[in-house]
């Protein structure tokens, strides 16, 4: 299991920037600092034994809990809502978003996944796309989608949605339905 | 709304062609060179892929590609419906090949919530996959030969791709949308007229392919359209993410169908085909062979195919059959409970990829335990091979811009979500 090796291996290199390594069903996630990141992506990509020179993935998560008005209150009661919203729980934040990175080594033909916690403003994420070209628009994606902003990227601009559409679409708060008027239609001629 | 930003020659889009070796305006109309736009509507962009060509000549010195004509937002759906609910939308995503989507994303859900589907729906589900790869190499080739110029191809594969949408439809019940995968089997029982049909295709299929193998291995203008055009080194594909038949063109032997086992592909016998050169040309012959190799896979699997269950014995996770729901309390209640409420992975994250035809598809599913995903995140193959096209396209004339869209094969469906 190179995905072991890489935790061990990280945590003697970086021992204050590896916050946490978790197990889910054989797969392992690293959660790291934000500021470290680019750091480890160079070690684990660089590092003879490890090799993990393909980023798979690199994709944007948000974990707010949409906080109830007393109108939705009926609908949480609600047995058919199919979402959890729990209102005990409660999102610092500080480190509303994350950014979750899937990488692959083609020598030991494994994953490892590393993730980052990042603040809803003020904050950006040191940029991969220098380390793997395959970020770059990866990261992109997670700036369009969530409005992470991502330091010393060469092109962050939106992928899927219009240059001038001014909200992010896959955040929480963001209605399913669209907000009405944020793609105008062209003028008639 | 502020006018500068809808104007489409202020947009940023021109701003990123603009490189640190060339400083010419994009607008001077005394300039060498000329900006280009190449689609979104162009027939040979295989949908709504959007170029901005940047040309010296008729030389393509730079490219900035423009994705999201097609963005239908399915990550967002995803976080409102149940697992069982969005199987119909990996349909959408790449639409030449819906069956190994459905079968991918049924992967990915059992994966996080720890069932296994029985052998003899891992059979089947390895021949829909094999199947789907076959139809969307067909429909590759096809199209790289008519964006050549060679149309006869294209209708020839055409042909071949209409047999097998008609076993699809007597296996599926769908020609197009399949939607044929539930989480912890498949929708329903493969019939014997069904396995008849596929050996019957196989039977004559080599020959269908060898027909276009002979219009086109041999053809001198198909060949220098094609030879030493859009190369990219291997390191280069890594680099890039490429995966699938785009980097074992490049000569890199990366198969998940080998590397990371699933479904019964351990239990057979296939070759990973690669190709060295990193070319259109080899692009194109990765494609072939695949076929053939898919072709192989599918044998085995008909011959191994074992009596059985095709649901995992997993009641409250598993949607019952049809006719148990009518006439049982018990499997009546686990019917509604998994369709209006989902069926509860456990809290947890995990990352599944299969090998699609286009290359690895792969789910990120983070699950909060409700009976929708939190976030599902789609890596789309396309999306990642359509990064590579700046690189592919430094330096190629104009008129092989298409030839070499047609060998990356993107599905612009997939690459927009």
């Amino acid at each position: 299991m190179i995905a072991q090796r890489a935790a061990e291996k990280l945590k003697e290199r970086f021992p204050d920037s590896v916050l946490s390594v978790s197990e889910f069903r054989e797969q392992l996630l690293v959660q790291v600092e934000t500021s470290a990141i680019r750091d480890v992506c160079l070690f684990l990509r660089d590092d003879e034994e490890l090799q993990f020179d393909m980023a798979i993935d690199v994709l944007g998560a948000d974990r707010l809990v949409v906080e109830s008005t007393s109108e939705k209150a009926d609908y949480i009661n609600d047995p058919f809502d199919r979402q959890i919203r729990s209102k005990k729980q409660e999102i610092s934040m500080n480190e509303r978003f994350e950014v979750i990175y899937v990488l692959y080594s083609n020598k030991h033909k494994e994953y490892v996944r590393l993730k980052v916690r990042v603040a809803e403003s003020g904050q950006k994420v040191p940029s991969v796309a220098q380390v793997w070209k395959s970020a770059n628009w990866a990261e992109r994606e997670a700036y369009d989608m969530f409005g992470i902003e991502f330091e010393g990227h060469p092109d962050l601009r939106r992928v899927y949605m219009p240059e001038y559409f001014e909200h992010f679409p896959l955040r929480k708060d963001f209605p399913l339905m669209g907000i009405p008027g944020s793609l105008p239609l062209p003028d008639k001629q | 709304m502020n006018k500068d930003l809808t104007d489409p020659t202020k947009s940023k889009i021109y701003e990123a062609l603009i490189d640190q070796y060339t400083s010419v305006e994009p607008d001077d109309p005394l300039g060498s060179d000329m900006i280009l736009n190449f689609g979104p509507q162009h027939p040979a962009t295989h949908g709504v892929l959007r170029l901005v060509l940047r040309l010296d000549g008729e030389r393509v010195i730079g490219c900035v590609p423009e994705v999201g004509y097609l963005h239908r937002g399915y990550e967002k759906l995803a976080e409102n419906m149940t697992y069982h609910e969005y199987i119909p939308h990996t349909d959408r995503l790449d639409y030449l090949s819906p069956l190994s989507n459905n079968m991918g994303f049924a992967l990915a859900v059992e994966r996080l919530t720890g069932i296994e589907a029985p052998p003899r729906a891992q059979y089947i589900r390895t021949i829909c996959s094999e199947l789907a790869r076959i139809s969307s190499h067909l429909m590759a080739t096809g199209s790289m030969a008519m964006d050549v110029g060679a149309l006869t191809i294209l209708l020839w594969t055409f042909r071949e791709r209409e047999k097998l949408y008609d076993i699809f439809e007597v296996l599926t019940g769908a020609r197009f949308t399949t939607s044929y995968s539930r989480i912890g089997g498949v929708a329903q029982d493969m019939t014997e007229d069904v396995e008849k049909m596929i050996w019957q295709f196989l039977d004559y299929l080599p020959e269908a392919i060898q027909e276009c193998e002979r219009l086109l291995n041999r053809n001198r203008i198909f060949v220098e359209r094609c030879d030493m055009i859009g190369i990219i080194e291997p390191d280069d594909a890594i680099a890039y993410g490429l995966t699938g038949p785009n980097l074992r063109g490049s000569g890199v032997e990366r198969d998940l169908r080998r590397d990371t086992p699933y479904f019964v592909y351990p239990e057979l016998d296939f070759k990973v085909i690669t190709h060295q050169g990193g070319d259109s040309l080899a692009r194109y012959y990765v494609r072939l062979d695949e076929m053939y190799e898919s072709a192989k896979i599918v044998r085995q699997c008909l011959e191994k195919i074992p009596k059985g269950e095709i649901h995992a014995n997993k009641p409250k996770k598993v949607l019952p059959s049809k006719e148990r729901v009518y006439t049982r309390m018990e499997e009546m209640i686990h019917d509604f409970m998994i369709v209006n409420f989902g069926i509860h992975p456990p809290p947890g994250e995990i990352y599944s990829a299969v090998e699609n035809p286009k290359g690895e598809l792969g789910f990120y599913i983070q699950s909060k335990g409700g009976g929708v995903p939190w976030r599902l995140k789609i890596r789309s193959p396309s999306f990642v091979n359509i990064q590579s096209l700046p690189h592919l396209l430094r330096g190629v004339m104009v008129s092989d811009v298409v030839a070499v869209i047609g060998s990356l094969d993107p599905v612009m469906g997939e690459a927009d979500k």
